[in-house]
């Protein structure tokens, strides 16, 4: 079994069409290396789960939102937008569809999709506009909205070090959306720093299982 | 906003936290917060982001805005000399400032973060506000035609926590009064708001009314009923806000 493969192989499986989850918060914990190929190439009509878009009004840093950009994004589900003032005229313009999703809702639609759970009731939205067309249940006298699980064709994903299984191990808040994203998608291609020898990484210090990746791409040095 | 009234009402929000108590800080003011802290107070700081025990804020923003700095600094903090006591291109908070941690933090992913927040793990959430209203409802995510910010985790963050902090300037930019009758601006959540610290008062929300229980040494009762449209109460002994200084 060989998961390795280098970064334009990698990007070679993304397609149009397809609904990619991109992992980090910001930059952090962001696969910049995986998202940069894939803003060179001629794939659009993406649809994007991701908890942000980078920043923008940089040319760097600019995380997903660079495929926004570059008119490769018919759609994104994110949380947060607030760096980024060109989404913002992108959505006006009707360039580009946008589904806002509270953070928490986000991470448990993604770990529902990966879990294999049909959806779950939350109080979070009740009363707000995140209400509207969504199932409303009264559980022990409060307010639950039905949520569904969220899957994607592929995920990026991004960590600290992997081995050659795909066992990887995040570092502090770089963790964030990048093991959850691994759980929901039919492809998971895992950027890493550093790539050890199996058994290297303590089997109780691997934060992800390498069951749920599919492809390592090693990417040593810092992209912003 | 003026950078003094930010730090009047960081400082009066820091006064609040008692030792143990385990708080999330949103982005903009509250992120000012840990530094009012006082010595000898052990508050657990929670960043939506994954983590837990955020000491300081590094003073590198302005990094970013430079390619070449920033650059360098996160090839120079990955390695064995970065850590969280010492910072590290990998550890931030929920306002993307590099941060470092006190012993006995520790990180986590989003669902993990999200869980403790809606499970009712946080005795207090500190938030920014655009507007909030009599109800107790909280603005603070959008302005329509105009601004769209997304709730990041601001729903999510206000749903489970046993005090809901909103951390504000008094009134809009235009002067318009930001605490209203009714919120216009579409809401992240109903009947949550129970403390409004501005750089004029510190106010309680309870029945439909803000209870004013301290107020600036630099304001008036009169001024403060002058720029809130809310029914505001006066308690029978209205402290004197802390004014840090300059």
């Amino acid at each position: 079994m060989n998961k390795i493969i280098n970064l334009k192989e990698a990007v070679d499986l993304i397609h149009s069409g397809d609904t990619v989850m991109v992992g980090g918060f910001t930059y952090f914990g962001c696969p910049l290396h995986l998202l940069y190929e894939l803003a060179d190439r001629e794939v659009d009509n993406l649809t994007i789960i991701s908890e942000d878009l980078g920043y923008g009004g940089l040319p760097y840093l600019q995380g997903a939102g660079v495929l926004i950009n570059n008119g490769q994004v018919k759609e994104a589900q994110v949380s947060f937008i607030g760096y980024y003032p060109e989404i913002t005229e992108a959505v006006k313009d009707e360039r580009l569809k946008l589904t806002l999703i509270p953070q928490g809702t986000l991470a448990e639609r993604i770990r529902a999709g990966g879990s294999g759970l049909g959806g779950f009731y939350t109080p979070v939205g009740v009363g707000t506009v995140v209400e509207e067309g969504k199932e409303i249940k009264i559980i022990n006298n409060k307010k639950y909205l039905l949520e569904y699980p969220l899957r994607a064709d592929v995920a990026l994903i991004k960590c600290k070090t992997a081995d050659h299984l795909g066992n990887a191990a995040f570092k502090y808040t770089a963790e964030n959306f990048n093991p959850l994203m691994a759980m929901a998608a039919d492809l998971v291609i895992l950027e890493t720093e550093e790539l050890v020898e199996n058994g290297a990484i303590e089997p109780d210090s691997v934060d992800l299982p390498g069951v749920f990746v599919d492809k390592i791409v090693l990417c040593k040095d810092v992209v912003i | 906003m003026s950078d003094i009234n930010r730090q009047i009402i960081a400082c009066n929000i820091a006064d609040m936290l008692e030792d143990g108590m385990f708080v999330n800080l949103g982005v903009g003011i509250p992120t000012l917060i840990s530094n009012y802290i006082s010595y000898g107070k052990t508050v657990l700081l929670h960043g939506e982001n994954g983590c837990i025990g955020q000491d300081k804020v590094l003073d590198n923003d302005k990094l970013l805005y430079d390619r070449k700095e920033i650059t360098e600094w996160l090839a120079s903090h990955g390695g064995k000399d970065s850590d969280w006591r010492r910072g590290h291109r990998d550890l931030n908070n929920a306002g993307d400032s590099f941060i470092t941690m006190i012993p006995g933090a520790s990180c986590f992913d989003s669902a993990m973060s999200f869980a403790m927040a809606r499970g009712g793990r946080l005795d207090a959430t500190v938030l920014g506000g655009l507007q909030i209203d009599k109800y107790g409802n909280l603005a603070n995510w959008m302005v329509p035609g105009k601004m769209i910010n997304g709730m990041g985790g601001a729903m999510d963050l206000v749903c489970g926590a046993k005090k809901v902090i909103v951390a504000m300037e008094h009134c809009s930019k235009s002067g318009a009064p930001k605490i209203v009758e009714e919120c216009s601006l579409p809401l992240t959540a109903v009947a949550c708001v129970d403390v409004v610290v501005t750089e004029l008062c510190v106010m309680e929300h309870k029945d439909n009314k803000y209870l004013v229980k301290s107020i600036s040494p630099n304001t008036s009762p009169d001024e403060i009923l002058s720029k809130t449209e809310a029914t505001v109460v006066f308690d029978t002994e209205v402290k004197t806000m802390r004014i840090p200084p300059a």
